[in-house]
């Protein structure tokens, strides 16, 4: 196993570089931060003095490997905009962005799981249906229009709840966290409502149809044969064999509950990651998107390889390492 | 991001709230203020970003301020006058206090002006105010003298721009110390108490003031980039007041009686840039059968005449700007210095336009693309649609492109296209320094036509214009700048549309006085009891 963690980390250094070169080609190609960055009112000389100063006077491949050279030591560039290390900018955010997308997570897991094998046991019955089309709805309906409903019901309508930013926070093991304090948490709850129901959707969607087929299962018949409590039947049978499709969707969907939480940061002035790429990306600011891009594909590649980890214990039929990663996807 | 119709619902909804929420508990002396752009840097030198001017000006001064109308007002200094041609007097103000107590004194003013052009990794640097300044003579702690190489008369609106830091704390201090507060220390009416970027910045009073006591203990200013945000924010309590409220809901949120939104004739023009840079046929224009012409048809001032006659300034003042725009005569609205009164903007008058594309030789017109930004000037793109119909209507076959800023603004730089729709703020307030930068003969050594995009040239506005920059006397000088003004216009160097109005809402017991900078700044907003 420590093999294969090994090469799966080459692998995905080999990824990281090639993705640095096409973002920098990318954002290179779309065009030059300066216009944004010098006030119209500068003269020719200030724009050149700006240029000469962000580097940008140089072709394209002296400045992709001075930011090579400086990432091998872990220095990603500084801001063009906020001349801070664009690291440190993100890092700033990043935690944030994660307990958003965890609190997200663990309501969609929360409900979603239980709600799904209720769906999948009785499929028939009125509350079976409620929860599919429920579902259907929470798939369907956009982000931000959730997202302004809610304000307009708990902020506005009823002001229980603050309509944007995050609340007080307090620090745990060096991260600033505000679901332990009631202010934070009623800042937290409606975005993390709003950015968890399509996960939500999927994973009561998952669940219902793994459970569907678990239990036209012959083990699931013999299991009920042998007259063992319903219970056992569902949370032994059923459930820990259809938790290897869930668990997959999990990882991968939390990568990108983490990498697209853009609308919902948006729309709640939540202080996270998405919102400042897509400040940088209009401004054209290379450096903290080239940087947001390499800390989130180094959180999907360990992602990955927690949830390849996890199969394993899941499910004793999947080893690692025998092939390269054989039963990885 | 967010379709109009969405807004519309919500606004709609919410409009038919009766519990507002504006009776949210929230001490009545702290206020939050939703802006609508991120806040780069605390350093007031290190870019030269509107966002950042107007936060600025919450926590430094400049020697001499700005009104709302951007009338020029005493600041730190009481008083300046021109002793000859190249030399300058400021008096200081007495008895002004640091927020940390130290005096404010001519030293601070001279370090300020060496610190400005040094300050490192600037994006965008205020070297361009100060750099006329050639020598700084301190005659007492509180009388400096500048010395100019030529006459500048712009000198004292330039300096309007600079805010004055004290050297004690500003000596060592990097841009990261004005952000971490270490040396956000100035004179203004309210002190550095946290700054996270794009997120917050938190103010607070500074009771010594020594323009007398602000109505508010505390300020939050929110960075809500999305505007249907701002808008619920307001709506629910969570801010006070709101900046650049989204046109499709002004209507709606004015009939609001727990709302109060007041609006202004902004600095900001937007107008049309025609490229002349060419002999032949510029970028993106071509005869009827899409074959480049032998000819720039932007060259022929009837051609010029006649894209302006053919716009219905008041139909897209009407139908797109939902009546939050004035239509443009020339670069600023003529309660501004500089600007004349004679004239009016362009009679919309197809036929008149049709005939004078038949003399110019175009009897059938010709083909081009519009080209304009996205999301840059309040409802871009759809102004540039309705442009488009106008010029149809009197025979060019027209397409329309728009790109986001960060592409479209490199592009009209590098002269890759021909009709270009752009939008110019004056920040000093006067028109010539913004004919300076559009219609100018193109002369970078010279900072002439520094944004001529439309490479337009006339030597005989050229003469009048440097003529009127070296003219101190303001009446005589106000005069030539006129002059020029109406020759330019007449000449259609380019074609101006309208201006912006730029609005701001706020809650019930508050009142906001507009400002023309579309800054927002929370000295303008008082208790309306």
């Amino acid at each position: 196993m420590t093999e294969y963690i090994i090469r799966r980390l080459l692998q995905s250094s080999l990824v990281l570089v090639a993705m640095s070169v096409l973002v920098f080609a990318g954002v290179y190609a779309i065009g030059n931060p300066i216009e944004l960055l010098v006030n119209p009112m500068a003269d020719d000389a200030e724009r050149a003095r700006v240029i000469a100063n962000l580097g940008l006077d140089k072709p394209l491949w002296e400045q992709y490997l001075t930011f090579f050279k400086g990432a091998l030591t872990g220095d990603l560039g500084k801001s063009f905009v906020f001349n801070v290390p664009a690291v440190g900018l993100i890092l700033q955010k990043l935690p944030a962005t994660i307990e958003l997308a965890l609190c997200a997570m663990v309501i969609a897991i929360l409900f979603g799981i239980p709600l799904g094998l209720w769906a999948g046991l009785k499929p028939d019955s009125i509350a079976g249906k409620t929860i599919m089309a429920g579902s259907i709805l929470g798939f369907s309906l956009p982000t931000f229009w959730v997202g302004l409903l809610l304000i307009m019901l708990f902020s506005v309508q009823l002001g229980w709840l603050p309509s944007n930013g995050r609340g007080d926070t307090v620090n745990v093991l060096g991260f600033e966290v505000s679901f332990l304090t009631a202010d934070g948490l009623s800042h937290l709850f409606m975005p993390a409502l709003n950015l968890a129901l399509f996960k939500l959707s999927l994973i009561i969607r998952l669940t219902r149809a793994g459970t569907r087929e678990a239990l036209l299962q012959d083990y699931v018949k013999f299991a009920r044969a042998k007259g063992l409590r319903a219970s056992r039947v569902v949370g032994v049978h059923v459930l820990k064999n259809i938790m290897i499709p869930i668990v997959t969707v999990i990882g991968l969907e939390f990568g990108s509950v983490i990498a697209f939480a853009i609308v919902t940061e948006s729309i709640f002035a939540w202080p996270g990651t998405g919102k400042l790429l897509i400040d940088s990306i209009t401004s054209l600011d290379r450096p903290v998107i080239v940087a947001y891009l390499m800390i989130i594909v180094t959180l999907f590649i360990v992602i990955n390889l927690v949830v390849d980890i996890l199969y394993s214990v899941l499910d004793p039929r999947v080893r690692l390492g025998q092939g390269a990663g054989q039963g990885a996807h | 991001m967010i379709p109009r119709f969405i807004r519309r619902l919500a606004i709609v909804l919410l409009a038919s709230t009766v519990a507002l929420a504006t009776t949210a508990a929230h001490a009545a002396r702290d206020i939050s203020i939703g802006l609508q752009a991120a806040i780069t840097s605390m350093d007031p030198h290190y870019h030269n970003l509107s966002p950042n001017n107007s936060m600025m000006l919450h926590v430094f001064e400049g020697l001499i301020k700005r009104d709302e109308n951007q009338k020029l007002v005493p600041g730190l200094a009481t008083s300046w006058k021109a002793i000859d041609d190249l030399t300058w007097e400021f008096k200081l103000r007495k008895n002004v206090r640091f927020h940390d107590g130290s005096p404010l004194t001519a030293d601070d003013v001279a370090f300020t002006l060496k610190r400005v052009p040094n300050v490192p990794n600037s994006p965008s640097s205020f070297a361009t105010f100060t750099k006329p300044i050639v020598d700084v003579k301190i005659v007492d702690p509180h009388t400096l003298v500048f010395k100019t190489a030529t006459p500048h008369v712009l000198l004292p609106s330039d300096l309007a721009s600079v805010m004055i830091v004290s050297k004690l704390h500003g000596e060592k201090a990097t841009t990261e110390d004005y952000n971490a507060g270490k040396a956000c220390i100035g004179t203004g009416p309210y002190k550095y108490v946290e700054f996270i970027p794009n997120q917050r910045v938190v103010l607070k009073a500074n009771y010594g003031y020594w323009g007398g006591e602000e109505p508010w203990d505390k300020l939050t200013f929110k960075i809500l980039t999305n505007a249907a945000a701002r808008v619920a924010a307001l709506l629910s309590g969570d801010v006070q007041m709101i900046e650049n409220v989204p046109t499709s809901d002004i209507a709606k949120m004015e009939k609001d009686k727990n709302l109060s939104v007041v609006s202004k004739v902004s600095n900001r023009v937007i107008y049309v840039h025609l490229n002349q840079s060419t002999e032949k046929s510029p970028p993106f224009v071509f005869d009827k059968s899409g074959k480049p012409m032998d000819k720039n048809p932007f060259r022929d001032v009837r051609v010029r005449k006649a894209l302006s006659m053919a716009v219905n300034r008041d139909a897209i003042v009407d139908r797109v700007m939902e009546k939050k725009a004035v239509p443009a005569a020339q670069l600023l609205p003529d309660i501004f210095y500089g600007t004349s009164k004679k004239l009016k903007p362009t009679r919309f008058d197809p036929e008149g336009a049709r005939k004078l594309l038949a003399e110019a030789g175009y009897p059938n017109g010709f083909s081009m693309t519009l080209h304009g930004p996205a999301g840059r000037y309040i409802n871009d793109d759809k102004v540039i649609q309705a442009l488009a119909q106008f010029y149809s209507r009197i025979g060019i076959d027209t397409k329309v492109e728009t790109f986001p800023a960060s592409v479209y603004f490199n592009r009209a730089t590098n002269l890759e296209f021909g009709y270009m729709l752009l939008g110019w703020g004056t920040e000093s307030g006067e028109q010539a320094s913004a004919m300076r930068s559009l219609l100018a003969t193109r002369d970078p050594a010279k900072g002439m036509g520094v944004n001529n995009r439309g490479r337009y040239t006339n030597p005989a506005f050229d003469k009048l214009l440097e003529q009127a920059l070296v003219t101190m006397d303001d009446k005589k000088r106000e005069g030539l700048i006129q002059q020029a003004a109406e020759m330019v216009m007449g000449e259609v160097g380019l074609i101006p549309l309208h201006y912006e109005v730029s609005t701001w809402a706020a809650a019930k017991g508050f009142k906001y006085t507009a400002r023309t900078d579309q800054y927002t700044v929370a000295t303008s907003l008082k208790p309306s009891k």
